[in-house]
């Protein structure tokens, strides 16, 4: 499969370290459709391709953006790309998060670091049609308050009555005047009804793994918990083996996986 | 004035305790509430109470010189504050500060020193009731402690 031409419209910096860009296909008369929790494969040409989840409106479809950090070749070479720049895409791959599902229930996402990144697509379409749910807890931790992703945005769902944000720091500096510990203390101090609940969990995989067991200790069932993993990728549509995970493959079988059917093989040593 | 003992017995942290052990926890608990900014307990003193937070914030402090005060930790509603008066020297070890307006139920941990040594029952529940928060505690510090967030090479 064969990256497909994507200008940058705008590349906005989010972090010291982490930046979005949205993209535009260079045909103007295609539209990008995806669901909430899918990945694209983006190319910077003559350096390399990354996955990268996307991070916007699955109901926009003319542009599509995707929040990046900086750790290595190929995410140093695309924070440093302007607008008007030209990139490949190809996607959207992979599993997506359980919106649909979720209908009628209570739904709690906890996100750690870039991991709000792949969740804001599912609230913005929690928030798009509020009332096919219940509660709303949007709970995310990062590591010092100068880490938040997406201020403007939590500052705005915050305001909201109808949707619960808690965030904490592992580490205040500043003026910071919120929670301090990590996200999975911030689970009991929301209340939601863990029999007719969802969870959705994002970050790196020990926040991950702890998070589940506080969930499962407040009554959550394996099967109502669905976490994205991540896996060094390549060819994105399980042909190479590289992301093979036990008996799955994250490139196709996932990012997003319900809990219960990844567990044997999630936070082990050695796959 | 009405008793605190239906709200104790209530309350996560000493759920299943017998009825007399109850009564006594009951005898030693008042009401009290913080301003903002409020200090609840400071480094160094006498560790007499614990709390359990009924409604808003508290930070867990450290005073550094250089940086002034370090928030370690945040508490809210329904946790418990302090254990230091469980634990010899009886001195508290963090400053807690009220950052939101704060309720709290206060336990005179000095009484209840003495009822746990009368009562060995009663001082093995209220033990194990505090292992379980003061390992929670550890737990979520070793995970805060671990950058779990930074790129590790
Ligand atoms: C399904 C999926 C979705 C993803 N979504 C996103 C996303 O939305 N945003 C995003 O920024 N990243 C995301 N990633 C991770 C991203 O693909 C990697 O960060 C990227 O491939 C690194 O490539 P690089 O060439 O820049 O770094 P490399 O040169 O390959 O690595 C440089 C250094 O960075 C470290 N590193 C690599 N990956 C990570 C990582 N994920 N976290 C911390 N350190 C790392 C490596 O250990 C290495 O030391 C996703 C990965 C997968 C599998
Ligand atoms: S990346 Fe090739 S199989 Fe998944």
């Amino acid at each position: 499969m064969l990256p497909n031409p994507f200008h940058i419209q705008r590349l906005q910096k989010e972090t010291y370290d982490t930046f979005t860009v949205e993209l535009t296909p260079t045909n103007s008369t295609n539209t990008f459709l995806f669901s909430a929790g899918q990945f694209n494969m983006l190319y910077v040409f003559g350096v390399g391709e990354v996955p990268i989840s996307i991070s916007g409106d699955p109901a926009r479809t003319e542009t599509i953006k995707h929040t990046a950090r900086a750790v290595g070749t190929v995410t140093r070479a695309l924070q440093k790309l302007k607008s008007g720049d030209m990139l490949g895409v190809r996607g959207p791959f992979g599993s997506h998060w359980p919106v649909e599902e979720s209908v009628g229930n209570d739904v709690v996402i906890i996100a750690g670091g870039i991991g709000l990144s792949p969740l804001r697509p599912v609230l913005y379409q929690l928030i798009a049609q509020r009332k096919k749910y219940k509660k709303i807890a949007l709970l995310y931790g990062v590591r010092t308050p100068e880490d938040l992703l997406y201020k403007r945005e939590l500052e705005q769902w915050r305001g909201r009555f109808d949707i619960e944000v808690k965030i904490t720091v592992d580490t205040a500096t500043g003026d910071w005047c919120g929670d301090v510990g990590v996200v999975t203390t911030l689970i009991r101090r929301v209340q939601f009804d863990p029999l007719h609940a969802m969870a959705m969990i994002c970050g790196p995989e020990v926040m991950m793994r702890f998070t589940i067991k506080e969930l499962q200790n407040c009554g959550v069932g394996n099967e109502r918990i669905f976490i994205s993993m991540e896996r060094n990728m390549k060819c994105g549509i399980g042909l190479c083996g590289h992301c093979q995970c036990g008996p799955t493959f994250i490139c196709k079988d996932g990012p997003v996986f319900r809990y219960d059917r990844i567990k044997e093989f999630f936070g082990k040593r050695e796959i | 004035m009405q008793s605190l003992e239906p709200y104790l017995a209530e309350h996560p942290f000493l759920k299943g305790l017998e009825p007399n052990h109850l009564k006594i926890l009951a005898g030693c608990a008042s009401n009290v509430q913080f301003d903002v900014g409020q200090f609840i307990l400071r480094e160094g003193e006498e560790a007499n109470n614990f709390y359990i937070i009924r409604h808003g914030k508290v930070a867990i402090e450290l005073f550094a010189a250089e940086r002034g005060a370090i928030t370690i930790q945040t508490i809210g509603a329904g946790e418990i504050l302090g254990w230091s008066w469980l634990i010899p020297p009886y001195q508290w070890r963090f400053d807690a500060r009220a950052i939101e307006i704060t309720r709290a139920i206060a336990l005179d941990g000095k009484c209840l020193r003495t009822k746990c040594e009368q009562d060995h029952n009663l001082g093995y529940e209220l033990l194990k009731r505090f292992a379980h928060v003061i390992a929670l505690r550890l737990e979520a510090t070793r995970l805060q402690l671990s950058d779990v967030y930074g790129v590790h090479p």
